[in-house]
C-alpha cells in the first residue's frame, strides 16, 4: 500500500508499524491507547496536560540521521498528529522480566507509593535517559551531584506525585544512568538503523487525510487549504487546543493540522534575528532563544513543563494570544515582528500590534501565523523578564514582566515595558515608560514610574492573584529591575539564600 | 534476629523491603478500578449536577439527556430502589438531590450512556430551572447566622475563666486555616457489574468497602450478602476515598440495576473536584493566659470549621481537631468550644490527619504569638510547655501521657539540625540583606493513634496455605500507595518463616473479611496486622502440634526459619510439613480478629483515653521569602520521628518525606479559590497548585528515632505512620512567619494566614513592615 494515499494513521510501536483508523479525529492518543489498544498502564490524572500520569515518548527522526525522544501528555494529544513518528509506552520498556534501568531505578529507590503517576515519571526520566550524553556531562564548575540533580527535577516538573514527596524519584532519576546497558531501549537501541529505517519509511509525500482532519505538507497547500475553509481549526501542538475536547467537551471545526508545514519546521538564527516558524516546539524554540538571549533562561525553563514544552509551538502560543501567555511580555519589548500569510499575501506586523482586545487578534478570515522573528539583544540593551505566580515549577503566571531600557550616560534613553496578567492582552506600559526616558536610572525615577503602573493597568481579581496584588508587584518588579542593574550588589533571589544556607 | 517461644525468625520485619507492586507500578502492569477488563456491554455514566449553590428544582427535564447519542438510561431519585442516601454517620447525603439543592455540583441525576465522552456530554443537557435561596458560603457568615450542620461541643478542663482572669499575660488573637483537595492522582471511580440473582459486583477505588457494601445494599433495597465490593489498590486515599466513593458506587448501582449492564462511573478532574469533598478549613478565636517566662496558664478556644451542606464524617473531624488542640503541651486549663458550620458548599470530609492539623495549627499559632510577644525564641516557649514526664501529662480529654518522648526529640534535632547557630546566622544575614529574608521554625507532634471512636478499632484476616507451601492472605485494610500489603506481608512471612515471595495479599474483598473499618486514622498495619498475625499464629499452631505429634518434640523444638521447618533434629520444607497437614487433614485456613485495647471514649463529655498510644516527630524549616513578591522557598528540612521499632524503615521514610510535603502543600501553594456564586475556582492542576519535585528541599534530613519501641504492645512494637508526619510541616509556615517577622519591629506578630501564598505573605509582610500591600 502506497504510502501518501493512506488515509489511516501509521507509526512504530514496539518494532511493528501500527496502522489505525481514525474515525474521530479528536481522538487523544490516551484514548487510543487505553480503549483500543488496551495498553491501560499509560493513566489519565487530568486530562489537561498539567499532571503528566498520561506521559508517554515519541521518537522522531532528526536531522541527523538519528531519533529524537521526547516526553509528551498522551491526554491532550490527538492520534492523528503521531503519524509518522515512533510511540514509546511504559509497556515498551522492559524486555521479559528485566526491567529497563529507569523503571529497576526506581523501584531500588522506592520511588512508587500508590503507583498511579509512576509510569508517566518512567517515561519522563526515559526521555531524559534518551536525551544524556552516552557519557556524564563534563561539570567544569560548581557542583556535579547538584547539576545532576537540577537536570532531572527539570525533566519532571511536568509529572505530579501524591504520595512520595519526589525525594525517592529524583534519587532513581540520579541513578538510572549507573546500571547496565539493557538489551532493550539503551541508547544505541534506541538509535538502531531498523527504527530509523522504519520511521523513514512511514514519512508521507502527501497529506494524510482523515475525516476532519488535514496535514499539509507544504506551506502553498496549507495556506490554499486554510483560504478555502477559513472557517477550519488551526491546530498546532494541542496544548490548548487539546482540552477543548477533554473539558469543554466542544464539536470542533475540520481540523487543519500546521505541524507537518515543512517550511514552518524551520528555525533560523541570523546576526540580527532569530526567526521560529509556526511548527517548531517549544522546546526547539526557547532553546535557540535563550542561546542568544540568557535573561530568558529562567522564563524559558518555567514556561509550562517539557512534555507540554515538546508539543506546543511558540507560534501556537502566540496565536492563541491568551493574556497569560508567558512569552509575550518578553517578545514584545524586545521587539518582535510576527508574520501572517493569506493565501499568497505575506505581511509582517509587530506583535504588540496583533492583539486587539481579550481573544481579538489582527487576522483576516484564512489569515494565519507562520513565524516570529525576534530581534537579538542590541549593544548596551538592558533587559530581564520575571514571572510569578504560586508555584515555581509549571504554574500560570499571576503576572509576568518584561523590562528593556538603553541607558545614555546615566540618562535612559528608551524604555519598553510591557506585563502578561495586568490586562484583557498583553500590553505594554506607556505611561510608565514616559516616566523613565530622559531621566536618571536612579530609585527615585524607578519610584515615579511605578506609580505610573497604576494609570496604565487595571488588573483583575481571580483565582491566581487579587488586582491589588499584581498592581503592587508590577511595581516591586520595576523596582528589582532597578536594583539588579544599579550595581547595588543587593541579593534578590530565593536561592542566593540557598547558597549561604548550604555554605553554613 | 528475634525469637519467641514458638520461635520464628523475625528478619524480614524491619527490613527496607520494596513495595510488594513496585514492579507493576514501574512496567504499567498495576491494574486500579478503570484498567480492569470489562463486558463489552459496559456503560459509562456521568453525574449531572446543580449550578447553584443553594436553592429548589422548580424544572428538571431530561428529554434532552435522554435523546443525546449514545444514552441508554438516566437515574432519578425515583429509581432508587432503596435509601436515597450515602451519608454514613447521619443520613443526609443524597445520592440524588430532590427538590432542594445545596452546592455547586450537588449531583441531581445519572446518565449512561455507550462512551465516557458521550455520558459526560449529554449530563449538560439537562433543562434545569431553580429557585434561588440565600447561600452562606463561608465559616463567619455561617457563625454569624448559627448555621450548623451537627450540635456544637464544648470541652471544658479546669477552671479556664477563673485562672484566664488571673493570668499575668494575655493575648487574643485569630487564627485562618485553609481547606485541602486531596488530589490523590487517581479519581473517584466505581464500577458494578449485576450479578445473578440480585447480587451487585462492585469494583471501587475505595478505603472502606464495607460502608460502601452497606449503603449500596440500603440504596438498592438488598441484603449485605448481595453486594461484594472489591479494591485491589487506589491511586491515592489519602481520607478523599473513605466516604466519597459510596457516591460513586451507589449511582453505579443504581443504573446497573436500571439497565442490567454494568457500569462503569469515573469522574473527570473537575468534576472530581467540584462533587467530592475536601479537608476542612477553620478558624479560631483564641485567649490565652500566660506568665513571663511563655508558660500558659489558661487557654479558651472558639474553634470553627466549614462541613460544607451535610455531616459525613465532620463530627468526629472536628472531635479530633478537639484532641490535638494540645498537641504538644500541657494545658491545665483549657476550654474550647468548637462550631460545625453547615454552608452550601460541598461537605468536607476526611483527610490525613482527620482535624488533627487543624487543631496543632491552632496551639502552635498561640505558641508562636506568645514567644513573639515576650521577644522569647518560639522553640525555648515550645518546650517550655511541653508535656512532662510523670508530672503536667494529663490531656485536657482526660488521657495520661505515658509515652511521651518528645524532650529526646527536641534535643537530637536541636542539636543535629544545628537550629541555634543557625538562628544566628539567619538574624546576621535578616539585619544584612534588605529583600531576601529568611526565617527557622522547629515544630513538634504529637498524634494520638486511634479511630476516637472505640468499636472501629478492630480487624479481620482471612489465611489461606495451599498444598504447594504458598501462603494467601485477605484483610479488612486497603492499599492506597502506603505500604500496607507489604508490611502485612512481611508480617505474615516473619511467623512462617518464609520468604516475602511465598505470601500473596489479595485484593480488599468484602466478601472475605466482613464488617470492616475504613482503612483510616493511620490504623491500617496496627489493626490489620494484628489480625493478620493472629490468623498465621493459628496455622502455625496447627503445624506445631502436627510436628510435636508426628516427632515427638515439644513446641519449643519446632522453628520456622528460611522456609524451612526444624522440628528437632530434622529439617523440612515448609511446604513438606503442609502437605503432612493437609493429609492428617488439618484446616490450612483459618481467621484472625484483632481489637484494641485498654481504650474507651464518651463522646458526649469528650473524656476518656481515645488513644492506644501517640506517635511523635519534630521538625526544623527554614525558608526564604523574597519581600519584593512574596514568593517563598524552602531552603532545608531536618526531621527526627518516631515510628517505635519500623517494620519497613524504606516504605516509613516515604511515608514521612510524602506527609511532609503533602502538608507544605496544604500551608503554601495549595489554595482553595471559591467565588461570590459558590463555585470553586481551582479545580484541575492548572488551577490548584500541589508541590512539584522543585519544591522538594535540595537539603532534607530525615531520620527515624532509634531504640523506642513502642511501649504498647502493637504488632513488632511498631508505630502508626500515616498521618503523623504531615502536621510535620506545620514548621514551614512557622519559618516563613519567621521571615515575615523579620521585616517589622521585634515583637510584631505577622498575620500569616495558611495557606501562605505570595500574596499571603506580601500582605503579612506589609502588615508588620507598614507597607503596601
Amino acid at each position: 500500500m502506497a504510502i501518501g494515499s493512506d488515509t489511516s494513521v501509521r507509526f512504530a510501536l514496539d518494532g511493528r508499524v501500527v496502522s489505525v483508523d481514525v474515525a474521530e479525529p479528536t481522538t487523544t492518543l490516551l484514548e487510543y491507547l487505553r480503549e483500543q489498544a488496551g495498553r491501560t498502564g499509560t493513566k489519565e490524572g487530568c486530562a489537561e496536560g498539567d499532571c503528566g500520569a498520561c506521559t508517554v515518548v515519541l521518537g522522531e527522526l532528526n536531522g541527523s540521521g538519528g531519533i529524537d525522544y521526547r516526553a509528551v501528555n498522551s491526554c491532550i494529544r490527538f492520534l492523528a498528529t503521531i503519524d509518522g513518528k515512533e510511540l514509546v509506552t511504559v509497556e515498551s520498556l522492559q524486555q521479559g522480566a528485566t526491567l529497563h534501568p529507569v523503571q529497576q531505578a526506581m523501584v531500588d529507590c522506592h520511588g512508587s507509593q500508590c503507583g498511579f503517576c509512576t509510569p508517566g515519571f518512567v517515561m519522563s526520566l526515559f526521555a531524559l535517559y534518551q536525551q544524556q550524553a552516552q557519557h556524564p556531562k563534563e561539570h567544569q564548575f560548581g557542583d556535579q551531584t547538584a547539576s545532576a540533580r537540577t537536570e532531572v527535577v527539570d525533566a519532571l516538573s511536568g509529572n505530579l506525585c501524591r504520595c512520595t514527596g519526589y525525594r525517592p524519584i529524583i534519587d532513581a532519576g540520579c541513578r538510572m544512568s549507573a546500571y547496565p546497558t539493557p538489551a532493550r531501549w539503551s541508547r544505541e537501541d534506541a538509535q538502531a538503523s531498523s527504527r530509523v529505517t522504519t520511521l523513514a519509511s512511514l514519512q508521507r509525500e502527501t497529506a494524510l487525510t482523515l475525516p476532519g482532519f488535514q496535514a499539509p505538507r507544504t506551506l502553498a497547500a496549507f495556506a490554499a487549504a486554510y483560504q478555502a475553509a477559513p472557517d477550519s481549526l488551526i491546530l498546532a501542538g494541542g496544548t490548548d487546543i487539546g482540552l477543548w475536547v477533554t473539558k469543554h467537551l466542544r464539536a470542533l471545526p475540520p481540523i487543519l493540522y500546521i505541524g507537518e508545514v515543512a517550511e514552518l519546521q524551520q528555525l533560523a538564527v541570523s546576526d540580527d534575528s532569530i526567526e521560529i516558524g509556526a511548527a517548531v516546539s517549544l522546546t526547539a524554540a526557547w532553546a535557540a532563544i535563550v542561546e542568544q538571549i540568557p535573561q530568558l533562561a529562567e522564563l524559558a525553563r518555567r514556561f509550562a513543563s517539557p512534555p507540554v514544552r515538546n508539543s506546543g509551538t511558540l507560534c501556537g502560543n502566540l496565536a492563541n494570544g491568551s493574556p497569560i501567555g508567558d512569552a509575550m511580555p518578553a517578545l514584545i519589548v524586545l521587539g518582535a515582528d510576527i508574520e501572517l500569510r493569506r493565501g499568497d499575501a505575506v505581511r509582517w506586523l509587530p506583535l504588540e500590534k496583533f492583539y486587539l482586545g481579550y481573544q481579538k487578534k489582527d487576522l483576516q478570515p484564512g489569515e494565519f501565523l507562520t513565524s516570529v522573528r525576534i530581534p537579538k539583544l542590541a549593544p548596551g540593551l538592558i533587559f530581564e523578564s520575571y514571572k510569578l505566580s504560586k508555584r515555581i515549577d509549571q504554574d500560570i503566571s499571576a503576572v509576568c514582566a518584561a523590562f528593556a531600557i538603553t541607558l545614555a550616560g546615566d540618562t535612559i534613553s528608551s524604555a519598553r515595558i510591557a506585563f502578561g496578567g495586568m490586562a484583557a492582552t498583553p500590553v505594554r506600559a506607556p505611561a510608565t515608560e514616559a516616566a523613565l526616558i530622559g531621566r536618571p536610572f536612579t530609585a527615585a525615577t524607578i519610584a515615579t514610574a511605578a506609580a505610573k503602573l497604576a494609570d496604565d493597568y487595571t488588573p483583575l481579581s481571580d483565582m491566581r492573584a487579587s488586582s491589588g496584588y499584581r498592581l503592587q508587584t508590577a511595581m516591586n518588579l520595576l523596582q528589582r529591575f532597578h536594583l539588579q542593574h544599579s550595581g547595588s550588589g543587593t541579593l534578590l533571589r530565593t536561592d542566593e539564600a540557598q547558597a549561604a544556607e548550604a555554605a553554613l | 534476629m528475634k525469637a519467641d517461644p514458638i520461635g520464628f525468625d523475625a528478619s524480614a520485619v524491619g527490613q527496607s523491603l520494596r513495595h510488594e507492586s513496585a514492579h507493576l507500578h514501574v512496567s504499567g502492569q498495576a491494574l486500579y478500578a478503570d484498567d480492569i477488563g470489562l463486558p463489552a456491554n459496559t456503560l459509562h455514566a456521568a453525574f449531572g449536577a446543580s449550578r447553584i449553590a443553594h436553592g429548589r428544582i422548580v424544572k428538571l427535564d431530561l428529554r434532552r439527556v435522554l435523546s443525546a447519542p449514545g444514552v441508554v438510561a438516566v437515574a432519578l431519585p425515583g429509581d432508587i430502589p432503596g435509601h436515597n442516601n450515602y451519608g454514613g454517620i447521619v443520613h443526609d447525603d443524597p445520592i440524588f438531590a430532590e427538590g432542594l439543592v445545596q452546592h455547586v455540583g450537588q449531583p441531581l441525576f445519572a446518565v449512561a450512556a455507550t462512551s465516557y465522552r458521550a455520558a459526560r456530554k449529554a449530563a449538560l443537557l439537562a433543562d434545569i430551572e431553580y429557585e434561588e435561596l440565600p447561600a452562606i458560603l463561608d465559616i463567619r457568615s455561617a457563625l454569624a447566622a448559627q448555621s450548623y450542620v451537627i450540635p456544637s461541643q464544648r470541652l471544658v478542663c479546669g477552671e479556664p475563666a477563673e485562672k484566664l482572669a488571673q493570668s499575668p499575660l494575655r493575648l487574643k488573637g485569630s487564627v485562618t486555616i485553609g481547606g485541602q483537595d486531596h488530589f490523590y492522582l487517581e479519581g473517584q471511580i466505581a464500577i458494578a457489574l449485576p450479578q445473578e440473582d440480585g447480587a451487585m459486583l462492585i469494583h471501587c477505588s475505595t478505603q472502606h468497602p464495607t460502608e460502601i457494601q452497606h449503603l449500596v445494599a440500603l440504596a438498592l433495597g438488598r441484603h449485605s450478602y448481595d453486594v461484594t465490593v472489591q479494591c485491589r489498590r487506589m491511586g491515592g486515599g489519602f481520607g478523599g476515598k473513605e466516604s466519597q466513593p459510596a457516591l460513586l458506587a451507589a449511582a453505579a448501582a443504581i443504573l446497573a440495576v436500571k439497565t442490567g449492564r454494568p457500569v462503569k462511573l469515573r469522574l473527570d478532574r473537575d468534576a472530581d473536584m467540584i462533587i467530592t469533598g475536601k479537608r476542612h478549613d477553620f478558624v479560631a478565636d483564641y485567649d490565652v493566659g500566660y506568665d513571663g517566662s511563655g508558660r500558659i496558664l489558661a487557654l479558651a478556644v472558639m474553634l470553627a470549621s466549614r462541613c460544607g451542606y451535610s455531616a459525613d464524617l465532620s463530627g468526629p473531624v472536628n472531635d479530633r481537631a478537639i484532641c490535638h488542640l494540645d498537641n504538644a503541651y500541657f494545658i491545665e486549663h483549657f476550654e474550647v468550644l468548637s462550631h460545625r458550620c453547615k454552608t452550601h458548599t460541598v461537605s468536607n470530609t476526611a483527610f490525613r490527619g482527620f482535624g488533627g492539623p487543624q487543631g496543632m495549627m491552632v496551639i502552635e499559632a498561640i505558641i508562636d504569638d506568645i514567644a513573639r510577644s515576650l521577644r522569647l525564641d518560639p522553640l525555648d516557649v515550645r518546650r517550655l510547655n511541653f508535656y512532662g514526664i510523670g508530672e503536667r501529662d494529663f490531656t485536657p480529654y482526660g488521657q495520661q501521657v505515658e509515652d511521651n518522648v518528645l524532650p529526646p526529640i527536641a534535643d537530637q534535632l536541636e542539636t543535629s539540625s544545628d537550629y541555634r547557630a543557625r538562628r544566628l546566622a539567619i538574624a546576621e544575614w535578616n539585619a544584612a540583606n534588605a529583600i531576601i529574608k529568611r526565617g527557622i521554625a522547629l515544630t513538634p507532634v504529637k498524634f494520638g493513634i486511634s479511630f476516637n471512636a472505640t468499636i472501629f478499632n478492630q480487624a479481620g484476616a482471612l489465611l489461606h496455605v495451599y498444598r504447594d507451601g504458598s501462603v494467601l492472605l485477605n484483610h479488612g485494610g486497603t492499599e492506597m500507595g502506603q505500604g500496607l500489603f507489604t508490611k502485612i506481608a512481611q508480617i505474615v512471612a516473619v511467623e512462617f518463616g518464609l520468604p516475602l515471595a511465598a505470601i500473596r495479599v489479595s485484593a480488599t474483598d468484602t466478601s472475605k473479611v466482613p464488617n470492616t473499618s475504613a482503612t483510616a486514622a493511620s490504623s491500617g498495619s496496627d489493626l490489620n496486622g494484628k489480625a493478620a498475625q493472629a490468623a498465621a499464629q493459628t496455622i502455625r499452631e496447627r503445624l506445631v502440634a502436627l510436628a510435636c505429634a508426628e516427632y515427638t518434640v515439644t513446641p519449643e523444638q519446632v522453628r520456622f526459619a528460611d522456609g524451612e521447618v526444624q522440628i528437632g533434629d530434622q529439617r523440612l520444607n515448609f511446604a513438606e510439613l503442609v502437605e503432612k497437614a493437609y493429609l492428617a487433614r488439618i484446616s490450612l485456613s483459618a481467621t484472625g480478629y484483632y481489637k484494641t485495647p485498654k481504650i474507651y471514649w464518651d463522646k458526649n463529655l469528650l473524656r476518656g483515653r481515645p488513644f492506644f498510644y501517640f506517635s511523635y516527630g519534630a521538625a526544623v524549616a527554614e525558608v526564604a521569602v523574597d519581600t519584593l513578591t512574596g514568593e517563598t522557598s524552602l531552603l532545608r528540612v531536618d526531621i527526627l520521628h518516631d515510628v517505635g521499632t519500623s517494620l519497613n524503615p524504606a516504605i516509613d521514610i516515604g511515608q514521612i518525606e510524602g506527609g511532609f510535603l503533602q502538608g507544605a502543600g496544604w500551608l503554601t501553594s495549595e489554595e482553595l479559590s471559591w467565588n461570590a456564586k459558590g463555585e470553586l475556582k481551582t479545580h484541575a492542576p492548572s488551577t490548584y497548585k500541589i508541590p512539584t519535585a522543585r519544591d522538594w528541599p535540595a537539603q532534607f534530613k530525615v531520620a527515624l528515632l532509634e531504640q523506642e519501641p513502642n511501649r504498647e504492645d502493637t504488632i513488632h512494637r511498631s508505630k502508626a505512620v500515616g498521618e503523623p508526619p504531615f502536621m510535620l510541616a506545620i514548621s514551614v509556615l512557622h519559618a516563613i512567619r519567621d521571615a515575615c517577622a523579620a521585616c517589622g519591629p521585634v515583637g510584631a506578630l505577622p498575620d500569616l494566614p495558611s495557606p501562605a501564598t505570595p500574596e499571603a505573605v506580601l500582605r503579612a509582610i506589609a502588615g508588620v513592615s507598614g507597607g503596601h500591600s
